[in-house]
């Protein structure tokens, strides 16, 4: 690891400002209908209110409004930051809520809605966040301005206040609230050099952290509303099947057990506390409906797979002639293949909620909150403005919490009960019950010559996420997550088409994963180069290097890596070291893994080395801390993680069979970060796509075992005994 | 949208039927059942806390749902996790797995409680320093581990170090952290 994650302290005073993921925390009383651009006269005098982001109370407080919700990628630290730096604040003043739902003030421009995921925070509010400080910085010194009767331009805002240059008279933001508050916000406020930024590009401490030491920090799990009852429910264990019939007399024994509420497809116990719903639970008797999914097995979901890769898909892109450049040079033709994936997140889905007859309260964590609330507006067929949702700090999102279907169901239960109620699940229920990382197979085939790839075709076949998630993002067969990082294969091939083939597993839901599209795409592909530069001769790294002419930030994250990882020194036997460069997320990165491989085919990974190139970085150790933890969860997935189905059913149920990496089995991790003054990329996702790749190849370096499916396959890497 | 059957004897009723004025009946249920509990006493962070549930009730819920002391997370519900870690007697056990009627009158440490130690005060401050935390979820339990590593062993090597956290999953991926933060508070004063 780096030595540079000490950050700089924060004062205790912060502390008492930050009012996140309490039940206060979306009671932002004039967020609602506020402009991000326009007059602000119309706003209470007591504060200045310039957009949608920022209000300065008399006393000169700053709270800024976070859109994005906090999971633990720092977000609500670095948009902070970016908010507060253009807006010249005083760090120590500023304080954050979350943002009530409200996709036209909050919605993520990527998207359109207010989404939290695809590691994107940054890079869609980058110009939206500066935009709305600088109008505001604009505004203040506007109104000091006036107040001096001298040219606006004569003025400059830092730290909380603005000064006349000359007189070097100075007044604090808190002083001019009122007179900004009847000024027009500038429609398109100047940006500031980022040669003069003064916070963003500093590790400064995360406003989350501190609460997070000592138990006072809200999650959804953690809501408490007067009176609430704790439920925890049985989804029917095979996918689509619902409940027959529920023989509930021993239940109703359970000491605590207050309530059994029976639904189409799934039963909930409510109680006093979470273990007298367990135990209500244990104790029902439920008979299913299997439903038409009972036969379901892995096998059928892979011949389906395998069979639907074999026919061409929608050409996502295509340049020269890849099939006549195919029959040129040596051809190689390979295929990958990656397993269903459950996100399992430390904090297990949960939802709490309040159905009165005229609306509806919710404390929920989600990466989708607008979609949280129109889920329990639909169940409870109240409208919008009367459905609450409360959020919360996230324990893990991984893509699980950008579904509203624990919303929808705990809504469901909900309106049977009287009061309050939390629903938790178990973690087997949690695992059984996830929208599930697709399985995919992708078929390459290319072709070299002089050390080059000349000809490539890949065909990726799997799911379309977006098709059922953001359906207008589906066209023309094309899902462009599912191709993402593979139509825009960063190596120079002149010949290449790259096609996307729609399949829909049977029974199994899929959704959004950590590293999304790329993460298979780029396994796919950075496995693929390794083999080929074996057919054509060249060492990985130079074979690679050779190919990114066109992409000189990440032949300049390969060139850092290759010498920081020592690649080319010698070392043991059964060990080796692997190489994967991807262009995913905005960001360029190149990763050198290196792993020791036992006699009984169990994978160590020791060392893992990334350099990245993420353009300007807004916190430099919140990006060092996502690709160190992006890492650790891409090698848990390369290592151990596989959701298999027999009988409609998940098979796994908890981490005894689901299995995580484990402090004893994290590698050391370095990350190099490379200067650079481009725009914002994406990070939370990165380090999960660049593991799996670089392990496989470690992996072939140590064995000369080439390993297409993931997980590794531990049978396949022991030292074979003779009988 | 689906509705609710709700199978409790007279009210098996659907969602849709049920009007809001329908007495809930779990306050009959709770009723006797609630004369039956035993009285368990706690030694929860230096005092006694009363909570009324059946002497099997993990540790876990009587503190989460009971007490409200909601820092103590719940993560699996089978000790594979280290969500759930408090400390008995200065020991670091899953509170998932230990009933309340087996703890008696020893003292009970959660991390609302923790800080108030000299190894939960060094672990908490060089958690924060070297910003340890992403999502926070597991930090509860992984704190508390960490200091009851230090209390046993001022100075831990990295196999102590292992032996002591493996039982703490961190979904985020924080060890290589963790591992610095245990050797920073070790080195503090
Ligand atoms: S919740 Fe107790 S060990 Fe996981
Ligand atoms: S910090 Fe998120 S699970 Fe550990």
């Amino acid at each position: 690891m780096q030595s540079n994650i000490e950050c700089t302290p924060m004062t205790t005073s912060r502390r008492a400002f930050l009012k996140v993921g309490t039940a206060a925390g979306t009671a932002l009383l004039l967020g609602f209908h506020i402009p991000v651009t326009g007059s602000a006269a119309a706003q209470a005098r007591s504060s200045f209110v310039p957009n949608a982001f920022i209000r300065i109370d008399r006393q000169g407080a700053v709270t800024l409004t976070m859109p994005q919700v906090e999971m633990g990628q720092g977000v609500y630290t670095s948009v902070s930051m970016i908010l507060a730096e253009e807006l010249d604040a005083k760090w120590e003043q500023v304080a954050l809520e979350a943002a009530p739902p409200n996709d036209k003030l909050y919605g993520n421009p990527l998207f359109g809605i207010q989404v939290t995921g695809n590691s994107n925070s940054i890079r869609a509010f980058w110009t939206s966040l500066r935009k709305a400080g600088a109008g505001a910085r604009a505004m203040l010194i506007e109104a000091a301005a006036r107040r001096w009767k001298v040219d606006a331009n004569t003025c400059h805002a830092d730290n909380g206040a603005v000064t006349h240059a000359t007189t070097g008279r100075s007044l604090a933001y808190g002083a001019l609230v009122e007179d900004a508050s009847h000024l027009s916000a500038p429609q398109d406020p100047p940006l500031k050099d980022p040669a003069h930024f003064k916070i963003i590009g500093k590790s400064l401490q995360r406003l989350d952290t501190p609460e997070k030491v000592n138990g006072q920090a809200l999650y959804g799990i953690d809501a408490m509303p007067p009176g609430v009852k704790f439920a925890t429910l049985a989804i029917c264990p095979v996918f689509g099947g619902t409940v027959g019939h529920v023989e509930d007399s021993k239940a109703k024994q359970v000491p605590g057990v207050c309530q059994i509420v029976v639904l189409d497809d799934l039963v909930a116990v409510v109680g006093d506390h979470m273990w007298a719903a367990k135990q209500g639970l244990a104790a029902l008797d439920i008979t299913w409906d299997e439903g038409p999914n009972a036969h379901v097995t892995s096998d059928t979901v892979w011949r389906q797979l395998r069979a639907a890769s074999a026919k061409s898909g929608a050409v996502a892109r295509t340049a020269g002639d890849a099939a006549k450049a195919l029959s040129s040079g040596e051809r190689l033709d390979s295929a990958y293949e990656l397993p269903f994936l459950a996100h399992a997140p430390m904090e297990p889905l949960n939802c709490t909620v309040h159905v009165k007859p005229d609306m509806c309260e919710v404390w929920v964590g989600s990466q989708v909150l607008t979609r949280a609330q129109a889920a329990a507006a639909q169940v409870t067929g109240l409208p919008l403005d009367k459905v609450t949702v409360h959020n919360h700090l996230i324990g893990g999102g991984f893509g699980r919490r950008l579904e509203a279907d624990m919303v929808e169901k705990a809504v469901r239960i909900a309106k049977a009960v009287d009061g309050p109620v939390k629903v938790v699940w178990s973690r087997e229920e949690d695992i059984q019950h996830d929208i599930y990382r697709p399985v995919y197979r992708d078929v390459l085939a290319a072709s070299v010559a002089d050390g080059r790839i000349v000809g490539w075709t890949h065909r990726i076949t799997g799911s379309s996420i977006l098709a059922r998630w953001l359906p207008p993002a589906f066209k023309n067969g094309i899902d462009i997550d599912g191709v993402d990082s593979a139509a825009d294969i960063p190596y120079d091939i002149p010949n290449l088409r790259v096609e996307f083939q729609r399949d829909e597993p049977p029974a199994v839901p899929t959704g959004f994963w950590r590293g999304v599209g790329p993460n298979n795409n780029v396994f796919a592909i950075e496995s693929f180069l390794d083999e080929l530069a074996k057919k054509a001769g060249k060492d990985p790294v130079a074979f690679r290097r050779d190919m990114l002419g066109k992409v000189p930030r990440l032949r300049a994250a390969l060139d850092l890596v290759a010498s920081k990882a020592g690649w080319g020194t010698p070392l043991p036997a059964r060990t080796g070291r692997g190489v994967a460069a991807q262009t995913a997320f905005g960001s360029f990165i190149a990763t050198v893994a290196e792993v020791k491989v036992d006699e009984n085919g169990d994978v160590h990974v020791q060392r893992i080395v990334s350099a990245v190139d993420t353009g300007i970085v807004v916190n430099p150790d919140t990006v060092l801390a996502q690709l160190q933890g992006g890492l650790i969860f891409g090698l848990t997935a390369a290592l151990f993680g596989e959701i298999t189905i027999d009988k409609g059913r998940v098979q796994q149920s908890n981490f005894q069979n689901y299995r995580m990496l484990r402090i004893n089995e994290a590698p050391k991790i370095e990350v190099h970060l490379i200067a650079s003054g481009e725009a914002p990329g994406g990070i939370g996702e990165t380090g999960t796509t660049a593991a799996p790749p670089a392990v496989g190849n470690a992996i072939y370096a140590a064995t000369g075992i080439r390993l297409r499916r993931l997980p590794i396959d531990r049978a396949l890497l022991a030292v074979r005994k003779t009988a | 949208m689906k509705t609710a059957r709700i199978l409790n004897g007279a009210w098996q009723k659907s969602a849709a039927e049920m009007s809001y004025e329908i007495p809930p009946l779990w306050h009959t249920l709770q009723t006797q059942q609630t004369l039956e509990l035993p009285v368990v006493n706690l030694h929860v962070n230096g005092e006694v806390k009363a909570v009324e549930a059946a002497n099997d009730t993990p540790l876990l819920w009587a503190l989460r749902d009971l007490l409200g002391l909601t820092g103590t997370k719940f993560g699996c519900g089978i000790a594979q996790c280290g969500a759930c870690t408090v400390h008995v007697d200065g020991k670091p056990v899953r509170s998932c797995v230990v009933p309340i009627g087996s703890i008696g009158e020893r003292a009970i440490t959660t991390i609302e409680g923790i800080g108030a130690t000299p190894p939960g005060r060094k672990v908490q401050q060089a958690w924060l320093h070297l910003e340890v935390i992403q999502c926070g979820y597991c930090q509860s339990g992984q704190i508390m581990s960490a200091a009851a590593l230090l209390a046993g062993k001022p100075d831990p090597s990295d196999a102590d170090i292992d032996a002591a956290m493996a039982g703490n999953i961190c979904r985020c991926g924080t060890y290589v952290r963790i591992r610095e933060a245990i050797k920073k508070a070790a080195r503090s004063a």
